[in-house]
């Protein structure tokens, strides 16, 4: 009856666009730096560019349950660690292939996420991050007592994954390009992934629970959802963080880790994805400066993200989106 | 179309009964007002009937199957929608998008990881259809949190529309709507009216007496009395009860 006289509604804009042009401008510089590095005779560059772009995906996957989610895992350095190990222990059976490695953490990481989300997601707010943060102990303590591969001290590798037999990745420049590859796919299934029927719905629940479960929905079942695709793409970064140093320890997921990686959503602007790989870019690099300038370097991040915190709530992406919009405004 | 049954429906906070032995039919295709003072247990017996909060003890039948046991989701899909006398939106969602996530609950699986569904043709003109029936469709692009109080309840009313019930149980929808404005709204109910078996809840008495079949009065979480809008209004209890009193607040 009414339908005849219904506009149409006009399509949807979405700050989708904004989140894609960000990323990809990340990207092209991303691409940009080994050819530099060689100019300049750096290698080492491309040795932290590739541990920046691994931080890049754990953090953007942390997103996409912290700020699409708003689910606060404050114990996704176990991820990491069962993607640094999963490469340490197979190899150390004779298996090097990247894929079967990142399989194995995949596996590994859901199951872990499964019975660790179905329980933690019995609670809310700050219980939910104690409940997580008590999981990701767990798990950094069952592989410091893992003797067989050093416990506490790590396990160094006795090779990098091989990528279709090939052992490529040996060469500093193809494991950057390799996880740079990764990134992008990554990137754009969680870009997808927020703009689905089910990014939908999950970011509803974000917003109102109770609305959502009066329109029909269980909140449960999708919060899960995410956050075992969360957790397996996290692992991802950690096959990429084991190939970069040849090396693994318990170390990469301990709980600092895991505030290190809510540190770089928050610092790139939650719930944007781009933004955490803006926020894992500047964390790491302001690492490396500042610990270059200072021992102290912890005393001035803190002051940093104190300032950026007040005055730029919505990180990094907030000040972009800022800037961008002054721009076509004069 | 379909009929509620409540059966000795009972619940309590503490020591305080507030929904104290309630039984009732909502027959089907009747408007079933629910009228009764401030803190009668209006919103506790919407809450409980939709699921939101759990009975005590009793049962609540839809078509003559219990639905006590069923979660709030499972009984919106049976076909049981309700809106707030609270707006609950999603606040950073478009209009659109509020009522269209509505309509996916109803329509295939939301376990689709892939697919854009911001260009989803079907999920938008069914939630435009559901738009237009609440009288919003000129703000579907505007964000929710940007609409006046009027729109919002209209936004209310749209997402329970959308949710394609066949039982709509409305907590005072025109809570804090005025004027020219309500008599629009009013108006848009009585359209609906056919369509859907309603329980209203309302404390605007002349939309009640405009819109209800029957009435039944809430007190104390005791239902005193049910029947036609005439039969409630000369009820020596009710006016005691309540409408003396509201008048006499009035005068
Ligand atoms: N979760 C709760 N815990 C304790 N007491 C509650 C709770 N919810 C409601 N009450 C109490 O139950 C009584 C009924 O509340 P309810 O909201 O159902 O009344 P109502 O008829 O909808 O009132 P109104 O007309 O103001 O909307 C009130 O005394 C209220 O304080
Ligand atoms: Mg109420």
């Amino acid at each position: 009856m009414a339908d005849a006289t219904i506009p149409h509604a006009a399509p949807m804009r979405r700050p989708l666009a904004g989140r894609v042009k960000a990323a990809v401008v990340l990207f092209a510089i991303f691409a940009a730096l080994p050819p530099v590095a060689a100019a300049l005779d750096d290698p080492f560059f491309v040795l932290i560019g590739t541990r920046i772009l691994a931080y890049a995906i754990a953090a953007m996957a942390l997103d996409l349950i912290l700020g699409y989610g708003a689910m606060v895992s404050f114990g996704h350095a176990a991820y990491l660690g069962f993607g640094t190990y999963a490469v340490a222990i197979l190899s150390s059976y004779g298996v090097h292939d990247i894929f079967l490695q990142t399989a194995a953490a995949i596996l590994v990481s859901a199951l872990f996420a499964l019975v660790t989300g179905a329980i933690s997601l019995r609670t809310r707010g700050v219980y939910f991050i104690m409940i997580t943060l008590a999981f990701g102990q767990m798990a950094f303590f069952f592989f410091i007592s893992l003797s067989a591969y050093g416990g506490d001290d790590g396990y160094g590798l006795a090779q990098r994954s091989t990528l279709l037999g090939s052992d490529m990745l040996e060469n500093d420049f193809a494991l950057f390009y390799a996880t740079l590859a990764t990134l992008v796919a990554l990137f754009w299934a969680c870009h997808r992934i927020v703009g689905s029927r089910f990014g939908r719905v999950l970011t509803g629940i974000r917003e109102n629970p109770t609305r959502m479960e009066a329109i029909g929905y269980s909140p449960f079942r999708f919060q899960l959802a995410a956050f075992v695709i969360s957790g397996c793409m996290t692992s991802i970064a950690g096959v990429f963080l084991a190939n970069q140093a040849e090396f693994v320890s318990p170390a990469f997921m301990s709980w600092h880790r895991s505030g290190e990686l809510i540190v770089m959503v928050v610092l790139g602007g939650i719930g944007t994805l781009s933004g955490a790989i803006g926020g894992a870019v500047a964390a790491l690099l302001l690492e490396e400066a500042l610990g270059a300038l200072t021992e102290h370097w912890r005393l001035w991040f803190g002051l940093f993200l104190v300032l950026m915190v007040l005055y730029s709530p919505n990180g990094i992406a907030g000040l972009v989106k800022q800037v961008a919009n002054r721009g076509r405004k004069s | 179309m379909s009929s509620l049954e409540i059966r000795h429906l009972k619940k309590s906070f503490g020591a305080l009964k507030v929904t104290d032995d309630v039984s009732l039919d909502v027959r089907s295709g009747e408007l079933h007002a629910i009228i009764g003072p401030n803190g009668a247990g209006k919103t506790t017996f919407i809450s409980q009937l939709s699921g939101q909060l759990a009975s005590d003890s009793g049962d609540i039948l839809l078509d003559g199957q219990s639905i006590m046991r069923l979660s709030m989701p499972k009984r919106v899909h049976l076909g049981l929608a309700r809106s707030f006398q609270i707006t609950q939106v999603l606040p950073h969602f478009t209009v659109l998008e509020n009522v269209a996530v509505a309509v996916q609950a109803r329509s295939g699986s939301s376990f689709r990881f892939f697919s854009p569904v911001a260009g989803d043709a079907a999920l938008n003109a069914r939630a435009m259809a559901a738009l237009g029936e609440a009288g919003l469709a000129d703000r579907a692009d505007v964000q929710a949190s940007a609409l006046s109080h009027g729109e919002h309840r209209r936004l209310e009313l749209a997402i329970a529309l959308a949710t394609e019930p066949r039982v709509l149980l409305l907590d005072e929808p025109l809570a804090g709507v005025g004027g020219e404005d309500a008599d629009a709204f009013v108006a848009g109910l009585a359209r609906l009216k056919s369509r859907f078996t309603m329980v209203l809840i309302e404390h605007d008495m002349d939309a009640v007496f405009r819109l209800a079949d029957r009435v039944s009065v809430l007190v104390y979480g005791r239902i005193i009395a049910t029947g036609t809008p005439e039969e409630v209004r000369s009820d020596p209890q009710v006016r005691a009860a309540y409408l003396g009193e509201e008048e006499e607040e009035v005068a």
